[in-house]
Protein backbone atom coordinates (compact mmCIF):
# COMPACT_ATOMS: atom_id res chain seq x y z
CA UNK A 1 0.00 0.00 0.00
CA UNK A 2 1.29 3.44 -0.99
CA UNK A 3 -0.32 6.68 0.15
CA UNK A 4 -0.02 9.41 -2.48
CA UNK A 5 -0.89 13.09 -1.97
CA UNK A 6 -3.99 14.33 -3.81
CA UNK A 7 -4.31 17.96 -2.86
CA UNK A 8 -5.09 19.50 0.50
CA UNK A 9 -8.18 17.38 1.15
CA UNK A 10 -7.64 13.89 -0.26
CA UNK A 11 -5.31 10.89 -0.25
CA UNK A 12 -4.85 8.41 -3.07
CA UNK A 13 -4.20 4.91 -1.78
CA UNK A 14 -2.34 2.86 -4.38
CA UNK A 15 -2.70 -0.92 -4.10
CA UNK A 16 -1.33 -3.95 -5.91
CA UNK A 17 -4.54 -5.07 -7.58
CA UNK A 18 -8.30 -4.77 -7.75
CA UNK A 19 -8.74 -7.44 -5.10
CA UNK A 20 -6.88 -5.28 -2.58
CA UNK A 21 -8.88 -2.20 -3.63
CA UNK A 22 -12.17 -3.96 -2.97
CA UNK A 23 -10.94 -5.36 0.34
CA UNK A 24 -9.88 -1.93 1.60
CA UNK A 25 -13.04 -0.31 0.23
CA UNK A 26 -15.16 -2.85 2.13
CA UNK A 27 -13.14 -2.26 5.31
CA UNK A 28 -13.57 1.53 5.05
CA UNK A 29 -17.30 1.24 4.31
CA UNK A 30 -17.60 -0.95 7.39
CA UNK A 31 -15.70 1.42 9.70
CA UNK A 32 -15.51 4.87 8.12
CA UNK A 33 -12.84 7.01 9.83
CA UNK A 34 -14.03 10.38 11.17
CA UNK A 35 -13.95 13.15 8.59
CA UNK A 36 -14.06 10.95 5.47
CA UNK A 37 -16.54 12.45 2.99
CA UNK A 38 -16.20 10.24 -0.04
CA UNK A 39 -14.46 7.11 -1.35
CA UNK A 40 -13.61 6.53 -5.01
CA UNK A 41 -12.47 2.98 -5.72
CA UNK A 42 -10.82 2.41 -9.11
CA UNK A 43 -8.74 -0.30 -10.81
CA UNK A 44 -5.59 0.07 -8.68
CA UNK A 45 -6.40 2.92 -6.33
CA UNK A 46 -8.84 4.16 -3.73
CA UNK A 47 -9.29 7.92 -3.33
CA UNK A 48 -10.22 9.01 0.19
CA UNK A 49 -11.77 12.49 0.28
CA UNK A 50 -11.65 14.15 3.69
CA UNK A 51 -13.22 17.12 5.41
CA UNK A 52 -10.03 18.51 6.90
CA UNK A 53 -12.11 20.67 9.25
CA UNK A 54 -13.11 17.41 11.00
CA UNK A 55 -9.95 15.27 10.71
CA UNK A 56 -6.46 15.94 9.41
CA UNK A 57 -5.14 14.03 6.41
CA UNK A 58 -2.45 12.49 8.61
CA UNK A 59 -4.99 11.11 11.09
CA UNK A 60 -7.01 9.64 8.20
CA UNK A 61 -3.79 8.16 6.76
CA UNK A 62 -3.06 6.49 10.12
CA UNK A 63 -6.60 5.10 10.28
CA UNK A 64 -6.22 3.62 6.78
CA UNK A 65 -2.88 2.02 7.62
CA UNK A 66 -4.40 0.36 10.69
CA UNK A 67 -7.27 -1.23 8.70
CA UNK A 68 -7.37 -4.89 7.73
CA UNK A 69 -8.84 -5.47 4.25
CA UNK A 70 -12.08 -7.46 4.40
CA UNK A 71 -12.10 -10.76 2.57
CA UNK A 72 -15.81 -11.43 3.10
CA UNK A 73 -16.96 -8.71 0.70
CA UNK A 74 -18.17 -11.10 -2.00
CA UNK A 75 -20.41 -13.17 0.25
CA UNK A 76 -22.18 -10.15 1.67
CA UNK A 77 -22.93 -8.36 -1.60
CA UNK A 78 -26.25 -8.77 -3.39
CA UNK A 79 -26.65 -10.62 -6.71
CA UNK A 80 -28.35 -8.79 -9.59
CA UNK A 81 -29.57 -10.67 -12.65
CA UNK A 82 -29.31 -8.67 -15.86
CA UNK A 83 -31.28 -10.00 -18.85
CA UNK A 84 -29.46 -9.31 -22.13
CA UNK A 85 -30.44 -9.63 -25.78
CA UNK A 86 -27.10 -10.43 -27.38
CA UNK A 87 -27.49 -8.66 -30.71
CA UNK A 88 -24.96 -5.82 -30.34
CA UNK A 89 -23.47 -4.29 -33.47
CA UNK A 90 -19.94 -5.27 -32.37
CA UNK A 91 -20.80 -8.82 -31.25
CA UNK A 92 -18.98 -10.46 -34.17
CA UNK A 93 -15.97 -8.13 -33.92
CA UNK A 94 -15.73 -8.76 -30.18
CA UNK A 95 -15.91 -12.54 -30.68
CA UNK A 96 -13.14 -12.35 -33.28
CA UNK A 97 -11.02 -10.21 -30.94
CA UNK A 98 -11.10 -12.94 -28.32
CA UNK A 99 -10.72 -15.79 -30.82
CA UNK A 100 -14.12 -17.44 -30.60
CA UNK A 101 -17.52 -17.37 -32.31
CA UNK A 102 -20.50 -15.33 -31.11
CA UNK A 103 -22.22 -18.30 -29.48
CA UNK A 104 -19.10 -19.05 -27.48
CA UNK A 105 -18.77 -15.40 -26.44
CA UNK A 106 -22.38 -15.37 -25.18
CA UNK A 107 -21.84 -18.68 -23.39
CA UNK A 108 -18.74 -17.37 -21.62
CA UNK A 109 -20.26 -13.97 -20.83
CA UNK A 110 -23.33 -15.59 -19.22
CA UNK A 111 -21.33 -18.33 -17.45
CA UNK A 112 -19.31 -15.89 -15.34
CA UNK A 113 -20.28 -14.37 -12.04
CA UNK A 114 -19.27 -10.73 -12.44
CA UNK A 115 -18.45 -8.25 -9.68
CA UNK A 116 -18.75 -4.48 -9.86
CA UNK A 117 -15.17 -3.40 -9.25
CA UNK A 118 -15.89 0.32 -9.27
CA UNK A 119 -18.11 2.96 -10.86
CA UNK A 120 -17.13 5.93 -12.97
CA UNK A 121 -17.43 7.52 -16.40
CA UNK A 122 -21.03 8.50 -15.60
CA UNK A 123 -23.46 7.96 -12.69
CA UNK A 124 -24.32 4.28 -12.40
CA UNK A 125 -21.74 2.98 -14.89
CA UNK A 126 -20.14 -0.05 -13.24
CA UNK A 127 -16.84 -1.63 -14.33
CA UNK A 128 -17.48 -5.37 -14.01
CA UNK A 129 -14.79 -8.02 -13.68
CA UNK A 130 -14.98 -11.82 -13.49
CA UNK A 131 -12.43 -14.34 -12.37
CA UNK A 132 -12.75 -16.56 -15.45
CA UNK A 133 -12.78 -13.63 -17.90
CA UNK A 134 -9.09 -13.24 -18.58
CA UNK A 135 -9.29 -11.54 -21.97
CA UNK A 136 -8.38 -8.04 -23.06
CA UNK A 137 -10.82 -6.55 -25.56
CA UNK A 138 -9.45 -3.43 -27.27
CA UNK A 139 -11.69 -0.38 -27.46
CA UNK A 140 -13.00 0.69 -30.85
CA UNK A 141 -10.37 2.72 -32.66
CA UNK A 142 -12.80 5.62 -33.02
CA UNK A 143 -15.41 6.02 -30.30
CA UNK A 144 -19.10 6.27 -31.23
CA UNK A 145 -20.72 9.63 -30.62
CA UNK A 146 -23.94 7.88 -29.51
CA UNK A 147 -24.12 4.58 -27.67
CA UNK A 148 -27.75 3.65 -26.89
CA UNK A 149 -28.91 3.47 -23.28
CA UNK A 150 -28.81 -0.11 -21.94
CA UNK A 151 -25.98 -1.23 -24.24
CA UNK A 152 -23.98 -4.13 -22.80
CA UNK A 153 -20.35 -3.70 -23.75
CA UNK A 154 -16.77 -4.94 -23.39
CA UNK A 155 -13.44 -3.12 -23.10
CA UNK A 156 -10.13 -4.19 -21.61
CA UNK A 157 -10.80 -6.75 -18.87
CA UNK A 158 -14.17 -5.12 -18.11
CA UNK A 159 -17.82 -5.53 -18.99
CA UNK A 160 -20.31 -2.70 -18.51
CA UNK A 161 -23.84 -1.48 -19.19
CA UNK A 162 -24.39 2.11 -20.40
CA UNK A 163 -26.95 3.66 -18.00
CA UNK A 164 -27.97 6.26 -20.58
CA UNK A 165 -27.20 7.32 -24.12
CA UNK A 166 -23.70 8.75 -24.33
CA UNK A 167 -20.57 8.77 -26.45
CA UNK A 168 -18.47 5.66 -25.94
CA UNK A 169 -15.68 3.50 -27.34
CA UNK A 170 -16.55 0.08 -25.90
CA UNK A 171 -17.50 -2.91 -28.08
CA UNK A 172 -21.28 -3.34 -27.97
CA UNK A 173 -22.40 -6.95 -27.61
CA UNK A 174 -26.02 -6.63 -26.50
CA UNK A 175 -28.70 -4.60 -24.74
CA UNK A 176 -30.70 -4.79 -21.56
CA UNK A 177 -33.90 -3.05 -20.56
CA UNK A 178 -33.21 -2.70 -16.82
CA UNK A 179 -32.89 0.88 -15.55
CA UNK A 180 -29.26 0.92 -14.43
CA UNK A 181 -29.57 4.40 -12.93
CA UNK A 182 -32.68 6.23 -11.75
CA UNK A 183 -32.14 9.34 -9.60
CA UNK A 184 -35.65 9.00 -8.13
CA UNK A 185 -34.94 5.47 -6.87
CA UNK A 186 -33.09 4.59 -3.65
CA UNK A 187 -30.42 3.46 -4.28
CA UNK A 188 -30.25 5.28 -7.60
CA UNK A 189 -27.56 2.99 -9.04
CA UNK A 190 -28.43 -0.68 -9.61
CA UNK A 191 -24.73 -1.59 -9.70
CA UNK A 192 -22.52 -0.48 -6.81
CA UNK A 193 -18.95 -1.49 -5.95
CA UNK A 194 -19.06 -5.10 -4.77
CA UNK A 195 -22.45 -5.93 -6.33
CA UNK A 196 -22.43 -9.37 -8.02
CA UNK A 197 -23.96 -9.63 -11.49
CA UNK A 198 -25.11 -12.49 -13.68
CA UNK A 199 -26.02 -11.84 -17.32
CA UNK A 200 -28.95 -13.97 -18.57
CA UNK A 201 -29.34 -14.47 -22.35
CA UNK A 202 -32.78 -13.46 -23.58
CA UNK A 203 -34.29 -14.16 -26.98
CA UNK A 204 -34.68 -11.22 -29.33
CA UNK A 205 -38.17 -9.74 -29.10
CA UNK B 1 -47.61 31.20 1.34
CA UNK B 2 -44.96 30.53 -1.26
CA UNK B 3 -42.89 33.48 -2.39
CA UNK B 4 -41.21 33.66 -5.78
CA UNK B 5 -39.24 35.70 -8.29
CA UNK B 6 -39.84 35.69 -12.05
CA UNK B 7 -36.96 35.35 -14.49
CA UNK B 8 -36.97 37.97 -17.26
CA UNK B 9 -33.52 37.13 -18.77
CA UNK B 10 -30.72 34.72 -17.85
CA UNK B 11 -27.61 35.95 -19.67
CA UNK B 12 -25.21 33.24 -20.93
CA UNK B 13 -26.20 30.52 -18.47
CA UNK B 14 -27.71 30.52 -14.99
CA UNK B 15 -28.06 27.37 -12.87
CA UNK B 16 -29.12 26.41 -9.36
CA UNK B 17 -26.16 25.47 -7.16
CA UNK B 18 -25.66 24.45 -3.56
CA UNK B 19 -22.95 22.59 -1.60
CA UNK B 20 -23.29 19.62 -3.99
CA UNK B 21 -23.67 15.83 -3.71
CA UNK B 22 -21.26 14.52 -1.13
CA UNK B 23 -20.73 10.84 -0.32
CA UNK B 24 -21.90 9.33 -3.63
CA UNK B 25 -18.67 9.37 -5.66
CA UNK B 26 -18.33 5.58 -5.37
CA UNK B 27 -21.46 5.33 -7.55
CA UNK B 28 -19.93 7.58 -10.19
CA UNK B 29 -21.86 10.61 -8.92
CA UNK B 30 -19.69 13.73 -8.78
CA UNK B 31 -19.99 16.44 -6.16
CA UNK B 32 -20.86 19.38 -8.46
CA UNK B 33 -22.09 22.45 -6.52
CA UNK B 34 -21.02 26.09 -6.69
CA UNK B 35 -17.80 26.67 -8.64
CA UNK B 36 -16.69 29.40 -6.21
CA UNK B 37 -17.67 27.90 -2.85
CA UNK B 38 -16.43 30.88 -0.81
CA UNK B 39 -18.73 33.29 -2.68
CA UNK B 40 -21.57 30.77 -2.46
CA UNK B 41 -21.21 30.48 1.33
CA UNK B 42 -20.98 34.26 1.73
CA UNK B 43 -24.18 34.80 -0.29
CA UNK B 44 -26.07 32.44 2.01
CA UNK B 45 -24.59 33.97 5.17
CA UNK B 46 -25.58 37.49 4.12
CA UNK B 47 -29.27 36.53 3.98
CA UNK B 48 -29.21 34.18 6.99
CA UNK B 49 -29.59 30.91 5.09
CA UNK B 50 -28.50 27.44 6.17
CA UNK B 51 -25.20 26.16 4.76
CA UNK B 52 -26.75 24.04 2.01
CA UNK B 53 -29.36 26.46 0.64
CA UNK B 54 -29.57 26.68 -3.15
CA UNK B 55 -28.53 29.91 -4.87
CA UNK B 56 -28.36 31.02 -8.50
CA UNK B 57 -24.97 30.82 -10.21
CA UNK B 58 -24.96 33.44 -12.97
CA UNK B 59 -22.25 33.15 -15.63
CA UNK B 60 -21.03 36.52 -16.98
CA UNK B 61 -23.98 38.56 -15.71
CA UNK B 62 -27.15 39.31 -17.63
CA UNK B 63 -29.69 37.94 -15.13
CA UNK B 64 -32.90 39.98 -14.77
CA UNK B 65 -35.37 39.03 -12.03
CA UNK B 66 -38.66 40.55 -10.90
CA UNK B 67 -39.85 39.97 -7.35
CA UNK B 68 -43.38 38.50 -7.17
CA UNK B 69 -43.33 39.08 -3.38
CA UNK B 70 -41.11 40.98 -0.94
CA UNK B 71 -37.81 39.06 -0.78
CA UNK B 72 -34.38 39.62 0.74
CA UNK B 73 -31.50 38.81 -1.61
CA UNK B 74 -27.72 39.22 -1.84
CA UNK B 75 -25.24 38.98 -4.70
CA UNK B 76 -21.62 37.87 -4.27
CA UNK B 77 -18.73 36.75 -6.51
CA UNK B 78 -18.30 38.68 -9.75
CA UNK B 79 -19.59 42.25 -9.28
CA UNK B 80 -21.94 43.12 -12.15
CA UNK B 81 -22.64 46.59 -13.51
CA UNK B 82 -25.88 48.00 -12.17
CA UNK B 83 -27.38 49.96 -9.30
CA UNK B 84 -27.76 47.05 -6.83
CA UNK B 85 -25.44 46.70 -3.84
CA UNK B 86 -22.98 43.78 -3.94
CA UNK B 87 -21.78 41.63 -1.03
CA UNK B 88 -24.67 43.13 0.97
CA UNK B 89 -28.22 42.01 1.73
CA UNK B 90 -31.02 44.05 0.12
CA UNK B 91 -34.79 43.94 -0.11
CA UNK B 92 -36.57 43.55 -3.40
CA UNK B 93 -40.14 44.73 -2.85
CA UNK B 94 -42.90 43.12 -4.85
CA UNK B 95 -42.61 44.30 -8.47
CA UNK B 96 -39.01 45.52 -8.10
CA UNK B 97 -36.37 44.18 -10.44
CA UNK B 98 -32.80 43.00 -10.10
CA UNK B 99 -30.83 43.67 -13.28
CA UNK B 100 -27.28 42.37 -13.43
CA UNK B 101 -25.08 43.91 -16.14
CA UNK B 102 -21.74 42.41 -17.13
CA UNK B 103 -19.00 42.01 -14.52
CA UNK B 104 -15.86 44.16 -14.71
CA UNK B 105 -13.82 41.20 -13.45
CA UNK B 106 -14.63 37.62 -12.52
CA UNK B 107 -17.07 35.26 -14.23
CA UNK B 108 -19.65 33.92 -11.77
CA UNK B 109 -22.11 35.88 -9.63
CA UNK B 110 -24.10 34.18 -6.87
CA UNK B 111 -27.63 35.33 -6.04
CA UNK B 112 -28.99 34.09 -2.73
CA UNK B 113 -32.58 34.66 -1.62
CA UNK B 114 -33.50 34.53 2.06
CA UNK B 115 -34.89 31.00 2.64
CA UNK B 116 -33.11 29.54 -0.38
CA UNK B 117 -34.40 28.68 -3.85
CA UNK B 118 -36.80 25.72 -3.89
CA UNK B 119 -35.94 23.63 -6.98
CA UNK B 120 -36.62 19.89 -6.71
CA UNK B 121 -33.54 18.21 -5.17
CA UNK B 122 -31.97 15.27 -7.04
CA UNK B 123 -29.96 12.80 -4.93
CA UNK B 124 -29.86 15.22 -2.03
CA UNK B 125 -28.80 18.36 -3.87
CA UNK B 126 -30.26 21.16 -6.00
CA UNK B 127 -27.03 21.58 -7.96
CA UNK B 128 -27.09 21.27 -11.74
CA UNK B 129 -24.22 18.99 -12.74
CA UNK B 130 -23.44 20.01 -16.32
CA UNK B 131 -21.35 16.87 -16.94
CA UNK B 132 -23.77 14.15 -15.77
CA UNK B 133 -27.00 16.08 -16.34
CA UNK B 134 -28.15 15.45 -12.75
CA UNK B 135 -30.11 18.14 -10.95
CA UNK B 136 -32.56 20.83 -12.04
CA UNK B 137 -32.53 22.07 -15.64
CA UNK B 138 -30.68 25.34 -16.33
CA UNK B 139 -32.86 28.37 -15.61
CA UNK B 140 -34.71 29.96 -18.54
CA UNK B 141 -36.40 33.32 -19.10
CA UNK B 142 -40.05 32.96 -18.08
CA UNK B 143 -39.31 30.58 -15.19
CA UNK B 144 -40.89 31.38 -11.82
CA UNK B 145 -38.45 30.47 -9.03
CA UNK B 146 -39.95 29.45 -5.73
CA UNK B 147 -38.30 30.72 -2.54
CA UNK B 148 -38.49 28.64 0.62
CA UNK B 149 -39.40 29.84 4.08
CA UNK B 150 -36.41 30.97 6.17
CA UNK B 151 -35.15 28.58 8.85
CA UNK B 152 -32.80 30.96 10.66
CA UNK B 153 -33.17 34.53 11.97
CA UNK B 154 -32.05 37.32 9.63
CA UNK B 155 -28.48 38.45 10.32
CA UNK B 156 -27.68 42.05 11.08
CA UNK B 157 -24.95 42.37 8.46
CA UNK B 158 -24.74 45.47 6.25
CA UNK B 159 -21.81 44.63 4.02
CA UNK B 160 -19.12 41.96 3.72
CA UNK B 161 -15.77 43.59 2.90
CA UNK B 162 -14.38 40.97 0.48
CA UNK B 163 -12.21 41.74 -2.55
CA UNK B 164 -13.65 41.39 -6.05
CA UNK B 165 -12.36 38.53 -8.23
CA UNK B 166 -9.07 39.42 -9.88
CA UNK B 167 -8.68 40.33 -13.55
CA UNK B 168 -5.43 39.81 -15.46
CA UNK B 169 -2.60 37.68 -14.11
CA UNK B 170 -3.54 35.39 -11.20
CA UNK B 171 -1.17 33.43 -8.93
CA UNK B 172 -2.30 30.04 -7.63
CA UNK B 173 -0.74 27.82 -4.96
CA UNK B 174 0.20 24.26 -5.93
CA UNK B 175 0.67 21.14 -3.80
CA UNK B 176 2.12 17.87 -5.13
CA UNK B 177 -0.16 15.49 -7.02
CA UNK B 178 -0.12 11.68 -6.95
CA UNK B 179 1.68 11.31 -10.31
CA UNK B 180 4.39 13.93 -9.91
CA UNK B 181 6.93 11.17 -10.56
CA UNK B 182 5.53 10.62 -14.08
CA UNK B 183 7.03 13.93 -15.21
CA UNK B 184 10.50 15.27 -15.88
CA UNK B 185 12.07 17.65 -13.36
CA UNK B 186 12.11 20.27 -16.14
CA UNK B 187 8.32 19.93 -16.43
CA UNK B 188 7.89 20.83 -12.80
CA UNK B 189 10.16 23.88 -13.28
CA UNK B 190 8.13 24.83 -16.37
CA UNK B 191 4.81 24.45 -14.59
CA UNK B 192 5.96 26.61 -11.68
CA UNK B 193 7.69 29.17 -13.89
CA UNK B 194 5.69 29.80 -17.06
CA UNK B 195 2.36 31.58 -17.48
CA UNK B 196 -0.63 29.57 -18.71
CA UNK B 197 -3.64 31.09 -20.46
CA UNK B 198 -7.26 30.10 -19.76
CA UNK B 199 -8.80 29.04 -23.09
CA UNK B 200 -12.38 29.45 -24.29
CA UNK B 201 -12.94 25.65 -24.02
CA UNK B 202 -13.22 26.15 -20.26
CA UNK B 203 -16.45 25.54 -18.36
CA UNK B 204 -17.77 24.21 -15.03
CA UNK B 205 -16.01 20.88 -15.66
CA UNK B 206 -12.59 22.46 -15.87
CA UNK B 207 -10.23 25.10 -17.18
CA UNK B 208 -8.26 24.12 -20.25
CA UNK B 209 -4.93 25.90 -20.12
CA UNK B 210 -2.65 26.84 -22.98
CA UNK B 211 1.09 27.26 -22.60
CA UNK B 212 4.36 25.35 -22.53
CA UNK B 213 3.52 21.60 -22.74
CA UNK B 214 4.76 19.32 -19.94
CA UNK B 215 6.83 16.24 -20.72
CA UNK B 216 6.17 12.83 -19.21
CA UNK B 217 8.94 10.38 -18.33
CA UNK B 218 6.68 7.40 -18.86
CA UNK B 219 4.25 6.77 -21.66
CA UNK B 220 2.28 3.80 -20.33
CA UNK B 221 -1.43 4.17 -19.77
CA UNK B 222 -2.61 5.15 -16.30
CA UNK B 223 -5.56 3.08 -15.03
CA UNK B 224 -8.32 5.61 -14.30
CA UNK B 225 -8.22 6.89 -10.72
CA UNK B 226 -10.30 9.10 -8.45
CA UNK B 227 -9.76 12.86 -8.48
CA UNK B 228 -11.10 15.92 -6.70
CA UNK B 229 -11.46 19.52 -7.83
CA UNK B 230 -8.19 21.37 -8.22
CA UNK B 231 -6.48 18.44 -9.99
CA UNK B 232 -4.06 19.49 -12.74
CA UNK B 233 -4.45 16.61 -15.16
CA UNK B 234 -1.98 16.34 -18.03
CA UNK B 235 -3.42 14.81 -21.23
CA UNK B 236 -1.17 13.64 -24.11
CA UNK B 237 -1.00 17.22 -25.46
CA UNK B 238 0.99 18.13 -22.32
CA UNK B 239 -1.31 21.11 -21.67
CA UNK B 240 -2.91 21.08 -18.21
CA UNK B 241 -6.62 20.71 -17.52
CA UNK B 242 -7.63 22.11 -14.12
CA UNK B 243 -10.70 20.37 -12.72
CA UNK B 244 -13.55 22.47 -11.33
CA UNK B 245 -16.93 21.62 -9.73
CA UNK B 246 -18.43 19.30 -12.40
CA UNK B 247 -15.24 17.26 -13.00
CA UNK B 248 -15.59 13.53 -13.68
CA UNK B 249 -15.21 11.31 -10.61
CA UNK B 250 -12.26 9.47 -12.17
CA UNK B 251 -9.71 10.46 -14.79
CA UNK B 252 -7.29 8.54 -16.96
CA UNK B 253 -4.47 11.06 -17.28
CA UNK B 254 -1.79 11.62 -14.63
CA UNK B 255 -2.25 14.45 -12.11
CA UNK B 256 1.05 16.27 -11.63
CA UNK B 257 -0.19 18.64 -8.93
CA UNK B 258 -3.25 20.08 -7.21
CA UNK B 259 -4.25 23.71 -6.85
CA UNK B 260 -4.74 24.53 -3.15
CA UNK B 261 -8.41 24.14 -2.30
CA UNK B 262 -9.04 27.79 -1.34
CA UNK B 263 -7.48 28.88 -4.64
CA UNK B 264 -9.82 26.60 -6.61
CA UNK B 265 -12.62 29.03 -5.69
CA UNK B 266 -10.65 31.80 -7.42
CA UNK B 267 -10.23 29.51 -10.46
CA UNK B 268 -14.03 29.41 -10.72
CA UNK B 269 -13.87 33.16 -11.43
CA UNK B 270 -11.29 33.02 -14.25
CA UNK B 271 -12.25 34.06 -17.75
CA UNK B 272 -10.85 32.93 -21.07
CA UNK B 273 -7.78 35.02 -21.86
CA UNK B 274 -6.66 35.47 -18.25
CA UNK B 275 -3.24 34.08 -17.34
CA UNK B 276 -2.35 31.97 -14.32
CA UNK B 277 1.01 31.44 -12.65
CA UNK B 278 1.60 28.52 -10.31
CA UNK B 279 3.66 28.74 -7.13
CA UNK B 280 4.77 25.62 -5.25
CA UNK B 281 3.54 25.46 -1.63
CA UNK B 282 5.08 23.23 0.99
CA UNK B 283 3.67 21.13 3.80
CA UNK B 284 1.44 18.77 1.80
CA UNK B 285 3.87 16.15 0.49
CA UNK B 286 7.30 16.37 -1.06
CA UNK B 287 8.29 18.21 -4.24
CA UNK B 288 11.68 16.49 -4.16
CA UNK B 289 12.63 14.27 -7.09
CA UNK B 290 11.46 10.71 -6.44
CA UNK B 291 13.58 7.61 -7.06
CA UNK B 292 13.07 6.62 -10.66
CA UNK B 293 12.22 10.11 -11.84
Amino acid sequence: MRLLPSGTGALLVELDDLHEVLGLYAALEHAMPDGVLDLVPAARTLLVVTDTGVASLSSVAQAIERLTPREDRLDSAELVEVPVVYDGVDLEDAARLIDCDTEELVRRHTAEEWTVAFCGFMPGFGYLVAEGWQVQVPRRSSPRTKVPSGSVALAGEFSGVYPRESPGGWQLIGRCSLAMFDPSRDPAALLRPGTRVRFIAEQRR
Amino acid sequence: MTRSVSVLAVGVVTTFQDAGRVGQAALGIGRSGACDRASYRLANRLVGNTEHAAVLEVTFGGLHLRADDDVMIATTGARCDGPSPHNAPMYLRRGWELRLGTPASGLRTYVAARGGFGAEPVLGSRSTDTLSGLGPAPILAGDVLEIRDPELPAPGVDLAPVPDPEGGDVTLGLVPGPRLDWFTDESLTTLAGEAYTVTSDSNRVGLRLDGEPLQRTRTDELPSEGMVRGALQIPPSGKPVLFLADHPVTGGYPVIAYVEDDDVDRCGQLRPGQTVRFVRRHGHGSWAPQPGR
